[in-house]
């Protein structure tokens, strides 16, 4: 019994102890973190381009709720993108998917670069090819050397 | 009335665009001088016709005449004077207008700067940029006149929407449409180059300080959009890759291209065609931009309300617009004779390399924006591409330009030795990577992006510094040596920016009551109180929180959660203690039992050096404006033709 | 030689062939994958009667309409008469499903504006919803005897979508 009313009037004074830590809002962190990384990579269907992560929708806060209950779960992340590809189709994916309808989209940027790398060189290997290399004759030469001079007053 | 008058004035600025876009044209083909001296007369009466209208409209929003429909669905009785204002383009029809009323100011700028430029030259200029208005007028005038009157007049205003009423959003949209109608000055000459046929080194040199100028806004037009996203929309973010914000990036990008292969056309006459194709696809993609914004192909946060009409329109007006350049260039540029001989070794082609990645760079955020449409058209499903997808491609594209970056200004023309930029290159190559292995370490842990990211900065800002030490010490510098060091500094820094914030920031999502704490990167909050406080069109609910560190107080932050009279959706006003090294950033989620609240804390190294690399940036372009070079007078008597005395000029490194 | 430049006037073509087309399509609306999949099994109860259950099982061997509304959703509104219309004259079950709602809101509007399911089941958490890809009401599934979802309609149904979509495909469903 007296340890039962000690008990109590602790709990009494911790609650009215004044500054304390705040707690998170999320109640478990590590879930939380796996949370924001996956849904970060998630598309807010109802928003107009916003993540899963940061929108404040209804429907993408209950989405979040699944997720967590997934993630609790122990489902891997791509079993969770799974889940939701699987009702909403990969227009829920930030991150395209890697499938022969992305291979341009994926490929291109470093397609391009390596083809416009290799055009220039080749470019450039013609273009030096077709100009005649022209030198200055000696009267020319004094002409500069004039202007120059001239130019640098 | 004035809303009549308006919308007069903007009949009478079409029928004066009409005749500014076709006489002087005309003129300067047949060589009719009494047509092409219309040039800058008519672009003088078309921007004072601009003017009255623009002033109309933003009487109409000041006296609160809730009988134009416009005024009507943006403003409301209460809305502070100052952004009255601003929400003049709010909206679609008033953004047109302030486009419009811009490209007419830009236009009489030409008018008036260009008195030693050749009569013939400035005349189809100023004619191209009074086609492209009249096409715009005759865009507003038949789908989105701002001056549509409400019968009956509305009792008070929807309201500006509330994410507008800031003064970021104030002064944003005017900076990025400064930029994106001054690209159309860089057009215009692109277009005028092609038409005469005359392209050289003289035509590079008037182009510039215009591209410049336009360039200058675009930066700091796009990092105030992106530092209003991060102070006003409360979760820290700076960039989303959102289709709209792509569509102001890639003008960015084609006109940094621009400006350097301009650089090489008037210094070397080099790049010509490469140039006027840069400055076609600059302001077309200024146009691809307005369409996709209004158009409603894309969704995006920033979309105006669309009408499938507008859309249309647009794209028609693009396909002539664009499609005329560049059936012109087609026809043209092979007649263009090729400029000097260089070598494959040498700071044109290390120059014309880094413009082909800036390219490869735009064209990949073009790529991602458009995807999604491109597969929905061909019927192949729908997908979304978004910031990962972004991140993933812009970073290897150009890290190769910011290696690029520190090593050109040491290249020579014509022709030069790797061996001897490599010599004076060891230094910032050590410094980057002591730099890029230790800085991560010291900011709490290694990863290739933040090791990869610390270097790049540094390699840049070290050969950057040690080059002007260098040369400071032989002679004082003209501004454009400045001018470029300053720019190049100014990516540094943005880079180290994005690479701390992005690799070290922390944050805390928390309920927290009266006297609670949290510790965020260092930080001590305590929350002390949160009460009402009233707006003149909002009620807010205002917290206070005392700032510390290693127990001495700091400051207090006084984030606020708006609740607008006009709006159901609660704004947040996150309250930022920026500093040099570091943001710290509290914003008020939503309100919780009790006296509780869900509080988000923020701890963001180095955030602010992102846009103050973007000043930086900016700045640099000022300085190459203000070079001495474009306030020469050129010699009337002189024997030397231009061509040749600027190529002397530009020799020296 | 020639030919090379005009290749930034090929590609801009073909850029606004795209755009184009962009105009007649609406980016905002997900397209189903669950369709000519099996409808999602779940077990609810029934909006007016909570004592009852109903699962998609159920209606196994019929073509059936399953339409998901709410009380808050305006568009709802609009679709409700081209619905009331539809049950009186079809003789397909029309199920509904409450969506994120509180029973007496939902019942206060079948009260007022009228019934035009055969029963309406009752999902408060909007979980089923999520399993069915509902992302915005309202939405409706036309279902085959088999159990497999055949068509989702995105938005409020018109007389005009009866008419041309989804009486036809009743019709071929109800022949196999």
């Amino acid at each position: 019994m007296k340890y039962l009313y000690a008990l109590a009037l602790a709990l009494l004074c911790c609650g009215t102890a004044g500054a304390k830590e705040a707690t998170l809002l999320a109640d478990d962190p590590v879930v939380e973190q796996r949370l924001i990384a996956i849904s970060e990579e998630l598309r807010c269907l109802v928003c107009q381009n916003e993540s899963l992560a940061g929108s404040r929708a209804d429907l993408a806060q209950d989405l979040r709720r699944e997720l967590r209950g997934l993630i609790k779960q122990g489902k891997t992340d791509a079993e969770i993108k799974e889940f939701l590809v699987s009702r909403y189709g990969d227009f829920v994916l930030y991150r395209p998917p890697v499938k022969p309808t992305t291979w341009l989209l994926w490929a291109g940027p470093f397609g391009l670069m390596a083809v416009g790398v290799v055009a220039l060189f080749m470019y450039l290997r013609r273009r030096n090819a077709a100009i005649a290399p022209d030198e200055l004759t000696d009267e020319e030469r004094q002409r500069v050397q004039a202007l120059l001079q001239e130019g640098e007053k | 009335m004035t809303p009549e008058l308006g919308h007069f004035a903007l009949i009478l600025a079409l029928c004066v665009s009409l005749v500014q876009g076709t006489l002087p044209l005309l003129g300067a083909q047949y060589a009719r001088r009494e047509w092409i001296v219309l040039a800058r007369p008519a672009a003088q009466a078309t921007f004072l016709l601009m003017l009255a209208s623009f002033g109309a409209l933003a009487w109409s929003f000041y006296a609160n005449d809730f009988s134009v429909q416009y005024v009507a669905e943006h403003s409301n009785s209460q809305l502070p004077t100052v952004y009255r204002f601003g929400a003049v383009w709010g909206g679609h029809e008033g953004s047109l207008l302030l486009w419009v009323f811009m490209l007419s100011g830009w236009s009489v700028a030409v008018a008036f700067f260009s008195r030693t430029l050749d009569e013939t030259m400035v005349a189809r200029v100023i004619a191209v940029l009074g086609l492209v208005m009249t096409g715009l007028l005759l865009f507003i005038l038949f789908t989105s006149n701002p001056f549509n009157r409400l019968i009956p007049a509305a009792e008070n205003g929807r309201d500006l929407n509330p994410l507008l009423q800031d003064p970021g959003l104030v002064f944003h949209p005017p900076m990025l449409y400064m930029g994106y109608v001054g690209f159309a000055v860089a057009f215009a000459f692109a277009i005028a180059a092609l038409l005469s046929g005359r392209l050289d080194a003289a035509w590079a040199r008037w182009s510039r300080p215009w591209t410049t100028g336009a360039w200058i806004f675009l930066t700091l037009g796009i990092a105030l959009g992106s530092w209003w996203a991060y102070y006003e929309l409360g979760w820290g973010g700076w960039w989303f890759w959102d289709p709209v914000e792509n569509a102001s990036f890639m003008p960015w990008l084609l006109g940094t291209a621009l400006l350097h292969s301009l650089a090489v056309t008037e210094k070397r006459g080099s790049f010509k065609s490469w140039t006027v194709l840069l400055a076609i696809g600059a302001f077309s993609l200024s146009l691809l931009g307005t369409f996709l914004v209004r158009s409603g192909v894309l969704t995006s946060v920033h979309a105006f309300a669309t009408d499938p009409r507008r859309g249309i329109f647009i794209l028609i007006l693009l396909v002539l617009v664009v499609g005329a350049s560049l059936t012109l260039f087609a026809w043209r540029a092979p007649k263009v004779a090729l400029g000097g001989a260089f070598g494959l070794i040498s700071r044109e082609s290390m120059l014309l390399t880094g413009n082909v990645l800036l390219v490869v760079a735009c064209a990949s955020v073009l790529l991602g924006t458009l995807y999604p449409l491109i597969i929905d058209a061909l019927k192949l499903g729908k997908i979304s591409v978004g910031p990962p997808y972004f991140n993933a491609v812009f970073v290897p594209v150009m890290t190769p330009v910011l290696f690029l970056l520190a090593a050109v200004p040491l290249a020579r023309w014509k022709h030069t030795d790797i061996k001897e930029i490599a010599l004076r290159m060891w230094i910032p190559g050590a410094l980057a990577l002591i730099a890029g292995a230790l800085v991560p370490i010291a900011m709490g842990g290694w990863t290739v992006l933040t090791g990869l990211g610390v270097a790049l900065s540094i390699w840049v800002a070290a050969s950057g510094v040690i080059q002007v030490v260098r040369r400071v010490r032989s002679s004082m510098p003209p501004a454009s040596f400045w001018a470029m060091h300053l720019g190049h500094f100014g990516v540094a820094v943005f880079v180290f920016g994005v690479t701390m914030v992005g690799g070290y920031q922390e944050e805390q999502d928390v309920r927290m009551e009266p006297g609670d704490t949290v510790s965020v990167g260092g930080y001590q909050f305590k929350m002390i109180e949160v009460k009402d406080v009233p707006g003149p069109n909002y009620s807010a609910a205002q917290g206070a929180f005392e700032v510390s560190r290693n127990g001495k107080v700091s400051q207090v932050l006084q984030p606020e959660k708006r609740n607008y009279f006009s709006s159901t959706m609660p704004m947040t006003e996150a309250a930022i203690d920026a500093g040099f090294t570091r943001d710290v950033y509290v914003s008020l989620g939503e309100p919780l039992e009790g006296k509780a609240w869900a509080v988000r804390v923020y701890y963001k190294p180095f955030v602010d050096w992102i846009w103050g690399g973007c000043l930086l940036m900016a700045l640099g372009g000022v300085f190459a404006i203000t070079d001495r070079r474009y306030r020469l007078r050129v010699k009337a008597a002189s024997t030397v033709p231009t061509e040749v005395a600027a190529g002397l000029k530009g020799a020296t490194p | 030689m020639k030919a090379k430049f005009l290749i930034p006037l090929g590609l801009f073509v073909v850029l606004v062939g795209f755009l184009a087309v962009g105009l007649g399509l609406d980016p905002r609306e997900v397209p189903s994958p669950l369709v000519n999949k099996p409808a999602p099994l779940f077990k609810l109860t029934q909006l007016e009667q909570p004592e009852l259950a109903f699962a998609p099982e159920e209606l196994k061997g019929k073509v059936w309409l399953f339409n998901v509304w709410a009380s808050w959703c305006v568009a709802c509104r609009q679709e409700h008469p081209v619905l009331m219309e539809f049950s009186r004259s079809k003789n397909i079950p029309v199920i509904g499903l409450d969506y994120k709602d509180q029973r007496k809101d939902a019942m206060g509007v079948l009260r007022r504006a009228g019934n035009p399911y055969d029963l309406t089941a009752f999902d408060g958490d909007g979980r089923v919803g999520i399993d069915y890809g509902v992302y915005g009401v309202p939405e409706s599934y036309l279902i085959d005897k088999a159990g497999v979802i055949r068509y989702k309609h995105i938005g409020p149904i018109t007389a005009e979508d009866l008419q041309k979509k989804i009486i036809p495909l009743i019709n071929e469903l109800n022949k196999s």
